[in-house]
């Protein structure tokens, strides 16, 4: 697979979200406004880069048989440290996200990943299949947070397009979540066809 | 008086799977049958409560003492990775029959951020052993009442003509939105 391939499959043709349908639980839990879904999207694509190089790097030590227990500890180890830069440097985003930041480690797509590419392949074509996957989650994210706060609250990334009081703010509380999930994967369907 | 208050505020107003976004995906993937819906309800409320109960105890007595509260992501799903694998082990040998009915979604269970959400909240929200077992089984049966009750649906969901584009999945979170719609209504009660 050309690297080029390896780039762009990610970002549309395999699509975490909308295609693949992995890392539903941050995509509905994160999106109740662009920045977070932002914040989210980038922080599992770091999590994903790191893991995935280490485990390429790591995957002629690791015996076949523990060898998903040892990718969970390398995930892990790149989740906490992920968690401790947010909560350090940037507290209300960490706030905002929560929970979410550590259950990074229990996400279907970084497991994924390691087992599906990372694990067969070199270390710079994991590295692009990290980067790659990552930014197709963060697109997915972010639309879904634009879409969502649009409709809720009238504004996007925080600025006011039209005024609140005219938003349904269904779209920001959880049922919204899964309808507006739900439409998106609809549309993309008919792009799709 | 404090129990039925995490009862009731884990099983309806916070459920675990339509206001908190946890558990979604077996709640997406297994709940196309009340069959397997069960199952998997069962399978998680019997590991969510056993893996609460273990890492609260490893929380309060080897990371709290230590200061190693950093550690608690990595520890927390190692020790579930091994629970469920010994669960799975013990089941094999003391129950047969339960391990018929609960085998095949164990391995699953370990992916499922339910478990290890739960078992973070619990020490978030600074709840004691028991207070914690309450949290855990009330969030378990949270769990499963909305997995049964989405599984029911789904299985009606099948006799309708739907367009093209939203058949699968895209119906199917439109329905969860619609019960998680339902289940706003419980919200003020505690």
């Amino acid at each position: 697979m050309s690297n080029k391939k390896i780039l762009t499959d990610g970002i549309i043709k395999n699509n975490p979200v909308f295609v693949l349908l992995l890392g539903m639980c941050p995509a509905l839990g994160t999106t109740s406004s662009a920045v977070n879904g932002l914040a989210m999207g980038l922080a599992t694509t770091l999590v994903l880069i790191c893991s995935n190089v280490v485990i390429s790097m790591l995957k002629n030590f690791i015996p076949d048989q523990v060898r998903i227990p040892g990718f969970v500890v390398v995930i892990a180890t790149f989740v906490t440290l992920v968690q401790m830069c947010m909560e350090a440097y940037i507290p209300a985003l960490y706030d905002s996200l929560g929970l979410f930041i550590p259950l990074i480690v229990v996400n279907c797509i970084v497991l994924g990943r390691a087992e599906a590419f990372a694990a067969k392949n070199g270390v710079f074509s994991s590295s692009l299949d990290g980067i790659s996957i990552g930014l197709g989650f963060t697109l997915a994210l972010t639309l879904l947070g634009m879409f969502r706060e649009f409709l809720g609250t009238g504004k996007l990334f925080d600025f006011a397009i039209y005024p609140e009081q005219y938003g349904s703010l269904i779209f920001v509380l959880a049922p919204g979540a899964f309808i507006a999930l739900g439409f998106l994967i609809a549309i993309v369907n008919k792009l799709k066809n | 008086m404090e129990y039925i208050i995490i009862f009731i505020a884990a099983v309806f107003v916070n459920n675990i799977v339509l206001a908190q976004f946890l558990g979604i995906c077996p709640f997406l993937g297994v709940s196309k049958k009340i069959d397997t819906a069960v199952g998997m309800s069962a399978a998680v409320a019997f590991v969510m409560t056993i893996a609460t109960l273990v890492t609260f105890l490893i929380q309060k007595f080897a990371l709290d003492p230590f200061d190693l509260q950093f550690m608690q992501t990595i520890s927390f799903i190692l020790v579930i990775a091994a629970l469920v694998q010994m669960v799975e082990i013990i089941l094999k040998k003391v129950s047969p029959a339960l391990y018929q009915a609960l085998g095949v979604f164990l391995p699953l269970i370990t992916t499922n951020c339910a478990i290890l959400g739960v078992a973070i909240l619990a020490i978030k929200k600074d709840y004691n052993l028991l207070t914690s077992l309450v949290f855990a089984v009330s969030s378990a049966i949270g769990f499963g009442l909305a997995l049964v009750l989405f599984s029911g649906i789904r299985e009606h969901l099948e006799f309708v003509r739907v367009p093209q584009g939203m058949r699968g999945t895209p119906i199917a979170l439109i329905t969860a939105g619609l019960l998680a719609m339902a289940f706003m209504g419980f919200s003020g009660i505690v």
